[in-house]
């Protein structure tokens, strides 16, 4: 399916991009050619096929329910762009 | 009566009560310092990986099978997507197409019918918790504390098979009840870690098709939910009466005005783009791991209620409120198992014991230790009761000297000197007394006016502080008042 | 001094136990050689020596004490999509251009319990997205052979410096080539270990699935040293794989004999240069004079995996990615924007527009309406693919084929056309979409003196008959000693 700017700029919310009038109309045009050879894959009868979502043959492993982190809040907050020196801190949110 | 009904689901998020949290090994515990608990990994940054706490899938186990769901021996970990700064990684990990369990049911009673009603569920899915975000009304900024991020949940839906708010709150308060048999969640609604989301839709009666539906949140305790549900039927009868159509959507209950409003945030453009989560592997249960879960499950409410029924002979009434938490259901058995009169125990448990841990909020405590009164005593004062050493009415004062005290209820009985007066040469006396001068009272009665009886009786008893033996003083008084 | 730099893992080792020469000695040579040569190559997004200095001496100590591993005070360099502590690490990305990692990979936490001593963090293409390095917000990387040309990608600036001798061996990642393309560039040797091998914790993720941390060397005995320290089960990691880590340098036998290499049709189709298929084949034969068995089969999914790799990576990529947001570390823009606004600012202009591009593909493939068709789609794409490889490998030990179509790129050819960046991968994104292990090593000359390379994939966690076979063809080759003017 073709790639419209449309598309595009629905896309770009969905990822939290802001993206210019130009980038949108190169977006386009680059993703639409991508997705026109990812279209190969139609050629492709995967009816009967199982997906491949895990590579490894295992099933997932567990930790033991013991709490073994040792509280470092001003670590974690180090890389912080805003905080107050307990929490981070982000523009307003409204609900 | 409306022509419309009201379909209702309700998806329950439970708060695990598991030590560490559900992919790293920071404390899981409520009440700390903000992101105190905290590591790289719940805080999301570049190159952490998850680990899945066993102790979480134990817990989906144990609350599937007590509420009869199918355990999948497989299932898989996914991951929601969306931005929002409680969700650190820009996506929630949780189950999607393949959960832990499916199907189950939990069965609610009316106050007032005489038939339980079987509400179907459609599966219970592990996840993770979010942060928390804090508003602060007086900045242009707000705050995230990612504490609770990461905090195991099971997120528990039913079926759309709810007709009313009283329909919800029964489901509510047995699922509740069941989680907390089970301890796996300590079910504080308050403290958010029973929480509650409420999809409703309204239809002609009859229809099978469902009616555009609204998704409620912040549903922060029954009551919240009681009245929002009430509010929404409402809210959409009207509007469909009014022929408008009702809009998809999420609203939040907002609890002072008590009313629904749309969230209308055009950061709400929802898409979650499910897709595997390729950190974790297939998460395998084998038929082992479920039989021993099974071999370890407590007596659940409704079997325990049951048992109360046909055990102790209890109305059905006074067996489920007793078995709705399983410390007072342990508490009654205590109590009848020192002294067997299992009605007069479940009377008091459900009169003044309940009366008291509601009023001191016990009821917010996983499991309630302190009693305001021992089974050992409460069992002993109605022992006192049925030996005819004092009289209910006096119980009830013993009762109140027993509160946050070990004492024996027959030493306050001794110490306070309020044994009944079963003396009959004595009552005969006292009840002499005050028939002396009432003569025009006296012939009333014997006219037919019974209740002058219990005038008589009242006096009596004021005269003897209460103390006399009521059943004595009744014997002799209609002895005397019949005689003449 | 040129001599130290020179020096494999196994002279070196012989030489600092010796006490020739110390670790301090030998770190300070690869010093002076970063020093010297990073301004022409910019292979170093930072250089950390203080760090390096200290753990020479740490290192020194221990080898005094007589408590030496192979590793010991043996100067490496890591890619910077990988966390160690103490350093900044920036993915060659701008948004987080001055992240502080709070802790160690797990593979940085082995390097550094071995003696190891890190000279510098790795220039690379952003989040590993790339096969030229151009994609580095801290600059191009410069192919050591020819200035003009690019290294390769991903793990560019980690092929280069061991090419340029500004380290031992390094760490790169491997999500779609990324250590093996770079290597083949630089005629350098570089392996993807099998998907589980090797521990992901702490290596930023581009997509999970695929992605795989290796060694880079001069030699397949440095890149086995070097993959005996990293590798191996990670609690942290629930996609590690508990197997034993066998000691690969002592699978280094040089014996080749009845080892049945399969040469896949599909790899030396048209569209080969001409130099690299000469020189492949020549690998091939030089094998076969070792006492291997070669043969002709079909793989015949390969010409759909560049249209799988680049609809699952990006997916999970799109996912892995959407952590960066201005919230907890990184750049923050827009702040002034509401929280909308700070997000879409913030990525707008912290990310690369490759980056973007592979978010916007990704995020596109799984959303609503188009999930099936094209990521589930390249999903069971994907098992066509293994089940090709596991045929093969039914009857065979190893498969033979060209790393890359064509020798070093120049700079900027490339760039103005995504799909044609893409395609260059063509070679070396099957091994990652079937969990298998790829070693990439040099094997010619082009006209213009650029290195050609070949590679070897094997069975799942063989990485030994891989290593043995490629070690053997190095015993007996001299590719891998020629060093770039
Ligand atoms: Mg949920
Ligand atoms: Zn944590």
């Amino acid at each position: 399916m073709p790639i419209t700017r449309d598309d595009v700029r629905h896309v770009a919310l969905l990822a939290r991009l802001e993206i210019t009038e130009n980038e949108e109309q190169e977006l386009a045009a680059q993703l639409d050619q991508i997705i026109a050879y990812v279209e190969v894959l139609e050629k492709l009868d995967t009816e009967d096929v199982e997906p491949t979502s895990y590579i490894t043959p295992m099933e997932t492993p567990f930790r033991e329910d013991v709490v073994s982190t040792t509280p470092d809040t001003e670590r974690w907050l180090a890389n912080a762009p805003a905080t107050d020196g307990r929490h981070f801190r982000v523009p307003k949110i409204i609900e | 009566m409306t022509d419309f009904e009201a379909v209702i689901g309700l998806e329950v998020h439970a708060e695990l009560l598991t030590a560490s949290k559900i992919f790293c090994g920071c404390s899981a515990k409520f009440g700390a310092a903000p992101n105190e608990n905290t590591c790289p990994l719940c805080i999301g940054m570049p190159g952490v990986l998850p680990v899945l706490n066993r102790q979480v899938v134990e817990f989906g186990i144990k609350t599937g099978l007590a509420i009869h769901c199918e355990i999948q021996q497989r299932s898989r970990w996914s991951r929601k997507n969306y931005f929002y700064p409680d969700l650190p990684k820009g996506y929630q990990i949780t189950q999607y197409d393949l959960p832990i369990c499916l199907g189950g049911h939990v069965d609610i009673r009316l106050e007032g019918e005489d038939q339980d009603r079987s509400i179907p569920l459609t599966r219970i899915h592990m996840e993770e918790d979010t942060g928390k975000n804090i508003h602060d009304a007086h900045t242009d900024a707000s705050l995230v504390d990612y504490n609770r991020c990461g905090v195991p949940l099971l997120e528990i839906v039913s079926e759309p098979d709810l007709r009313s708010s009283a329909e919800a709150g029964a489901y509510l308060r047995k699922l509740r009840a069941i989680l907390q048999y089970l301890q796996v969640c300590d079910g504080n609604m308050e403290e958010g870690s029973f929480r509650c989301d409420a999809n409703i839709s309204i239809r002609p009666q009859g229809a099978t098709e469902l009616g555009t539906k609204a998704e409620i949140k912040n549903l922060n305790s029954f009551r919240s939910v009681e009245r929002a549900i009430d509010y929404e039927i409402e809210r959409q009868t009207k509007a469909i009466r009014a022929g408008e159509s009702i809009v998809q959507e999420t609203r939040l209950w907002d609890t002072d005005r008590e009313v629904t409003r749309s969230m209308r945030s055009k950061e709400s453009a929802h898409d979650y783009r499910y897709f595997s989560e390729p950190d974790l592997l297939p998460l395998d249960v084998s038929a082992d791991w479920i039989e021993r879960v099974k071999g370890e499950l407590p007596e659940l409410p409704d079997e325990r209620s049951a048992r109360f029924v046909s055990e102790y002979e209890l109305p059905a009434y006074d067996a489920e409120v007793l078995t709705a938490r399983k410390d007072v259901a342990d508490y009654f058995e205590a109590a009848v198992g020192i002294h067997r009169n299992p009605k007069a125990v479940s009377n008091w448990v459900m009169g003044e014991v309940l009366r008291i841990v509601n009023d001191r909020k016990l009821d917010q405590e996983l499991v309630i230790e302190a009693w305001p009164v021992s089974a050992q005593q409460l069992a002993g004062l109605i022992a006192l009761i049925d030996d005819g050493t004092i009289s209910g009415k006096i119980a009830k004062s013993v009762f109140e000297d027993l509160l946050d005290n070990d004492k024996s209820p027959a030493s306050v009985v001794e110490e306070k000197g309020l044994s009944q007066v079963s003396d009959s040469a004595e009552l005969e006396s006292i009840v002499d007394g005050v028939l002396a001068g009432q003569d025009d009272k006296i012939a009333e009665y014997r006219a037919g006016k019974e209740k002058m009886l219990g005038f008589f009786v009242g006096q009596i008893m004021k005269k003897t502080q209460g103390k006399a033996n009521p059943k004595l003083v009744n014997e002799i008084l209609r002895k005397r008042l019949q005689s003449n | 001094m040129s001599d130290l730099i020179s020096l494999s893992i196994d002279e070196a080792r012989r030489r600092l136990d010796a006490r020739e020469i110390s670790s301090l000695e030998l770190t300070e040579a690869f010093l002076a050689r970063i020093e010297a040569t990073q301004g022409k190559l910019n292979t170093f997004i930072s250089t950390t020596p203080e760090m390096a200095r200290a753990q020479a001496e740490e290192a020194d100590r221990r080898i005094a004490s007589g408590d030496a591993g192979p590793l010991c005070g043996i100067p490496v360099g890591v890619k910077d999509i990988i966390l160690a502590r103490g350093t900044r690490t920036t993915a060659a990305s701008a948004i987080l251009k001055s992240y502080e990692a709070p802790y160690d990979a797990t593979v940085v936490a082995r390097m550094r319990a071995a003696g190891a001593v890190l000279v510098g963090k790795l220039n690379c293409d952003e989040f590993a997205m790339g096969s030229s390095n151009e994609n580095s917000a801290y600059g191009l990387t410069r192919n050591p052979w020819d200035t003009d040309r690019v290294p390769g990608g991903s793990s560019g600036g980690s092929a280069a410096a061991v090419a340029a001798r500004q380290c031992i061996v390094s760490l790169g990642t491997d999500t779609g080539g990324s250590i093996r393309q770079p290597a083949a560039f630089c005629g350098v040797t570089g392996l993807k270990p099998t998907y589980g091998r090797v521990s992901r914790y702490g290596v930023i993720a581009f997509a999970s699935s695929l992605d795989q941390v290796g060694p880079i060397g001069r030699s397949v005995r440095d890149a086995a040293h070097l993959l005996r320290t990293i590798a191996g089960h990670d609690r942290l990691d629930s996609t590690s794989v508990d197997n034993p880590v066998p000691d690969y340098c002592s699978a280094l036998t040089g014996d080749v004999r009845g080892l049945r290499v399969a040469l896949p049709r599909e790899y030396f189709a048209d569209g080969l240069d001409d130099d690299v298929r000469r020189a492949v084949q020549a690998a091939a034969q030089q094998l076969q004079s070792l006492g291997a068995t070669l043969e002709d089969v079909s793989l015949p999914h390969t010409e759909y995996a560049i249209a799988t790799y680049y609809l699952i990576a990006t997916a999970e990529a799109s996912s892995n990615l959407a952590r960066y947001d201005g919230t907890r570390y990184g750049v923050r823009l827009g702040n002034d924007s509401g929280l909308l606004g700070m997000y879409r600012k913030t990525r707008a202009g912290g990310f690369g527009p490759e980056v973007k591009r592979r978010i916007m593909l990704g995020t596109h493939a799984l959303s609503a309406g188009y999930y099936d068709a094209y990521y589930a789609k390249a999903q069971k794409v994907r098992t066509l693919i293994r089940r090709d490889f596991n045929s093969v490998f039914a009857n065979y030990d190893l498969i033979l084929a060209p790393t890359t179509p064509t020798p070093a790129f120049k700079i900027g050819e490339k760039t103005d056309d995504p799909l044609q960046m893409y395609l260059t991968d063509i070679f070396t994104i099957s091994a990652n979409l079937a969990g298998l292990p790829g070693l990439a090593l040099p094997c010619g000359s082009s006209a213009d003196g650029l290195p050609i390379g070949f590679q070897l994939i094997g069975k799942p966690f063989d990485e030994e008959t891989v290593l043995r076979a490629g070690d053997a063809y190095q015993r007996d080759t001299d590719w891998h000693t020629r060093l770039p003017q």
